[in-house]
């Protein structure tokens, strides 16, 4: 029997193949840091985030599957989620208010990060402050949208809109996000404060962790930051635009 | 992979990280109490671990006395007997071997295994410990609540569990699930801790793959928990809104002692995929530490390197991987459409392809090796037993059409006490028994060790393996009583009675394991630095037990992997991991 001449390029993908993904390994398992540009601080990050994401991600799987398993019709969101203004009902418009500027904040947050790092500290905490001011403002908006179907009577366990779960759902899910948003303000207030006072050129210790702490942290903030605009994204499209 | 003609045990290359500053306590309390050092945490979270436990013990012994005795003693009503049913599994597999698994075991081994001087953030470890025992606070609170705790089950699977049919209605299923909650949080604060330890804080030399199989273990379950345990967390938040708000996330419209309820269109499966999203990965939460930590102390013991170490890490990752998709077998009774039960069928019966590969590379190891008997290798060698054991019963129940007939019935308890309950308990013993030393200074007393492991093998195996029998004559798991079955035979009920028999002895005799525990502090015999002779880097402290910070002036520097053991041409039958290399030495 002749041997089926191997084509190199066969070969060499083959070869390719094997010795990228023993390089992969080698690159995870390697000396002392699998991450070798990532800090301790960021990793730990990182990896919240991504547990954070399955936590989210079950809030929203289930929020789809109760809302294809209820009996009743689910209220269009297009209607309630509507403002007056000047006689008219604009659909969605507050919502629409409420991503953009989350979203404005994201890119604040982003420049603070750059001039931490530029060690222009008067600048990154002002930024920081920005997108903390846009934070509250989000929720802000948040809790006025809680109190205007709560006045048009929807609650946790019922509205005369359609399915219950509509407000359970509702409640829950813009409730947890709020929830992150108020913790990132608090958190972004904290670090300000530090990076406007020059904790970090200094290397003055923190309160609790009596660590000394770096720029990074403002980089960090901006990690978990970004994380909920991302969240606040699918929210969005999941809740109010299905 | 590792080609032999390149030499691997150079010396490896300069730090990356600069030597972190550690935060020295000043006074008694935070030397002690809000600590912030891995190993004070470790012993703080095994303590309240163990006490909760004991508590689980004495539920256990409830169950069983009804089980056999049924109606005899005055105080064990049925409302009583659904709560220890409950409690006793729920402390079990959450607050018992988890945290003694990754807070115990993983804050004291992680840092020293991997030659770092702390966890990477101390603070929040200390965190985590506190608010994991506000969370054990709040569940065992719940006894002294009107109602009680709740009976709903460890499952708590809506609707019946906030329901009022089920005891501890009232405030035992709030408590409970906001104890829940509070342990993800707080182990959530660990785990990170854990995971970024392994992967960013090791010593010098110490790749991935010279780790000790323990911190694989550890690590892998680490991940695997900050990935399901989310699937708990909405489960618990949602299953707590239905009961003090009353949406209807898991509760459909029913009708309950005559009464409409205003729940409705809700989906009590969601629940359970919730639930068994979290709950399947849970088993192995607890298994892959105790794989690690049994492979080390094979290995140990037995003076001989772990067979095929790099397979046994993929086969950890492997079982960590597929256990995220097989939660669907706990639901095969729950109604599924035909197709997702033979998706969860095969992905489960894949599972038993890395665990036999696991179990294969024990034998592997013990072959030909030079064995010593000491306590420790007892509980790995009884782990081996009852975890193939309970690992072939799993194949059972793992088969739709197997698990039908079988799931509501004692051979379902039988098969997951011995594969997570004794076998995982019998490697926190040998794991205790090993590390004892490094932890106070002193070994622990070997005769009664061996009188506590004898006790302990036997009597488990007697307690749980005639359930079996009791599983295929049909005996149900959960009922309060019998009454007149026919199905169920006469002689069940005498069986019934020795087991609880056996049950009441074994759990008595544990108290010579925690007399061996606490007379050993004082009259142990020393141990010195490595009575083991162990060649893992958390053996060669330069004090033991280890002070703050580990390593004193210089962190070490690792060399070849933790398991030279018998390495031709050493000076003895084992070289260190920080040992600086033998010439013409190839350890990986």
């Amino acid at each position: 029997m002749t041997a089926e001449p191997v084509t190199t390029e066969h070969v060499t993908t083959e070869l390719n193949l094997r010795s990228s993904l023993h390089g992969m390994v080698a690159d995870w398992s390697s000396d002392q840091r699998s991450f070798k540009s990532a800090s301790w601080g960021k990793a730990m990050m990182w990896i919240f985030l991504v547990s954070d994401t399955f936590v989210f991600s079950c809030f929203l799987i289930s929020y789809m599957t109760v809302r294809m398993s209820t009996t009743v019709e689910w209220p269009h969101p297009s209607e309630i989620f509507a403002l007056e203004i000047g006689g008219k009902k604009i659909p969605l418009i507050l919502i629409a208010i409420m991503t953009f500027d989350l979203i404005t904040s994201s890119g604040t947050m982003a420049m603070a990060v750059n001039f931490a790092y530029a060690r222009e500290r008067r600048k990154a905490a002002i930024l920081m402050l920005v997108t903390a001011f846009f934070g509250a403002a989000f929720v802000g908006m948040q809790a006025f949208e809680w109190t205007k179907l709560i006045h048009e009577g929807v609650r946790p366990w019922g509205n005369p809109f359609g399915a219950a779960q509509f407000g359970s759902s509702f409640f829950m899910i813009t409730g947890f996000h709020g929830f992150h948003v108020s913790i990132g303000v608090i958190f972004l207030l904290i670090i300000a404060r530090a990076v406007w006072r020059g904790d970090y050129d200094v290397g003055r210790r923190g309160f609790f962790t009596s660590r000394k702490g770096r720029y990074e942290i403002v980089e960090i903030m901006g990690l978990y930051w970004h994380f909920v605009d991302l969240v606040w994204v699918f929210i969005f499209a999941f809740f109010y635009l299905w | 992979m590792t080609d032999a003609s390149v030499p691997q045990n150079v010396a490896p290359p300069p730090a990356e990280v600069p030597d972190v500053d550690l935060y020295h306590a000043h006074s008694w309390i935070t030397k002690y109490v809000f600590s912030q050092d891995a190993k004070v945490i470790a012993i703080q979270y095994a303590g309240t671990a163990i006490t909760v436990g004991i508590l689980a013990l004495v539920l256990s012994w409830v169950i069983r006395l009804q089980l056999a005795f049924p109606g005899a003693i005055p105080f064990i009503d049925a409302n009583v007997y659904y709560q220890s049913v409950t409690m006793h599994g729920m402390i079990m597999v959450v607050y018992m071997l988890t945290a003694i698994f990754l807070g115990g075991f993983g804050n004291y081994l992680i840092p020293l295994m991997v030659g770092a001087r702390d966890m990477v953030f101390p603070y929040v470890n200390m965190l985590s410990y506190w608010v994991y025992l506000i969370a054990t606070l709040v569940l065992v609170s719940s006894y002294f609540f009107p109602g009680g705790p709740t009976g709903a089950g460890w499952t708590l699977y809506p609707p019946q569990s906030i329901l009022t049919g089920t005891p501890g209605h009232e405030y035992g299923i709030i408590l409970m699930l906001v104890s829940l909650i509070l342990f993800i949080v707080g182990f959530t604060m660990g785990g990170l801790n854990y995971v970024v330890t392994v992967l960013q804080a090791r010593t010098r030399g110490m790749t991935l793959m010279r780790m000790p199989l323990t911190v694989w273990g550890i690590f892998s379950a680490a991940v695997m928990a900050l990935l399901a345990f989310p699937g708990l967390f909405v489960a618990c938040v949602m299953l707590l809104l239905d009961r003090t708000l009353g949406t209807s996330f898991f509760m459909p419209s029913l009708v309950e002692l005559g009464e409409r309820k205003d729940y409705v269109g809700g989906s009590p499966i969601l629940f359970q995929h919730l639930f068994w999203f979290f709950g399947h990965p849970e088993v192995y939460i607890v298994a892959l530490p105790a794989f690690g930590i049994v492979s080390d102390l094979i290995s140990v013991h037995a003076r001989k390197n772990i067979f095929g170490y790099r397979m046994m890490v993929w086969a950890i990752i492997a079982i960590g991987v597929l256990s995220m998709v097989v939660w669907g077998h706990h639901m095969y009774i729950s109604g599924m459409d035909p197709w997702f039960g033979f998706f969860f069928a095969v992905t489960t019966l894949a599972i038993a392809v890395p665990t036999a590969l696991k179990v294969y590379n024990w034998v592997l190891t013990l072959w030909h090796a030079d064995i010593h008997f000491t306590t420790p290798m007892l509980f790995a060698l009884g782990f081996l037993v009852t975890f193939v054991n309970g690992g072939i019963t799993g194949l059972y129940l793992g088969n739709v059409i197997v698990d039908v007939p079988l799931s509501a019935t004692l051979f379902v308890v039988a098969h997951f006490h011995m594969v997570m309950g004794i076998a995982p308990v019998l490697v926190i013993f040998g794991a205790i028994y090993h590390w004892y030393p490094k932890i106070t200074g002193r070994m622990m007393d070997e005769r009664l060790g061996k009188i506590h492991f004898w006790i302990t093998f036997l009597g488990a195996y007697a307690i749980f393996f005639p359930m079996h029998y009791l599983g295929v004559l049909g005996m149900p798991r959960r009922f309060y009583e019998m009454g007149e079955t026919a199905f169920v035979p006469a002689s069940a009920a005498t069986l019934n009675i020795v087991i609880t028999v056996i049950a009441l002895a074994v759990g008595f005799a544990q108290s010579i394991f925690f007399y061996n525990l606490f007379k050993s502090l004082k009259y142990g015999a020393p141990a010195g630095g490595n009575p083991w002779r162990a060649a893992s880097l958390e053996w060669q402290t330069p004090e033991t037990p280890p002070g703050h910070g580990n390593w004193g002036k210089h962190l070490p520097v690792v060399y070849r992997w933790p398991y030279a053991y018998s390495v031709p041409g050493a000076p003895e039958d084992y070289l260190p991991q920080n040992a600086p290399p033998v010439r013409g030495e190839r350890s990986p």
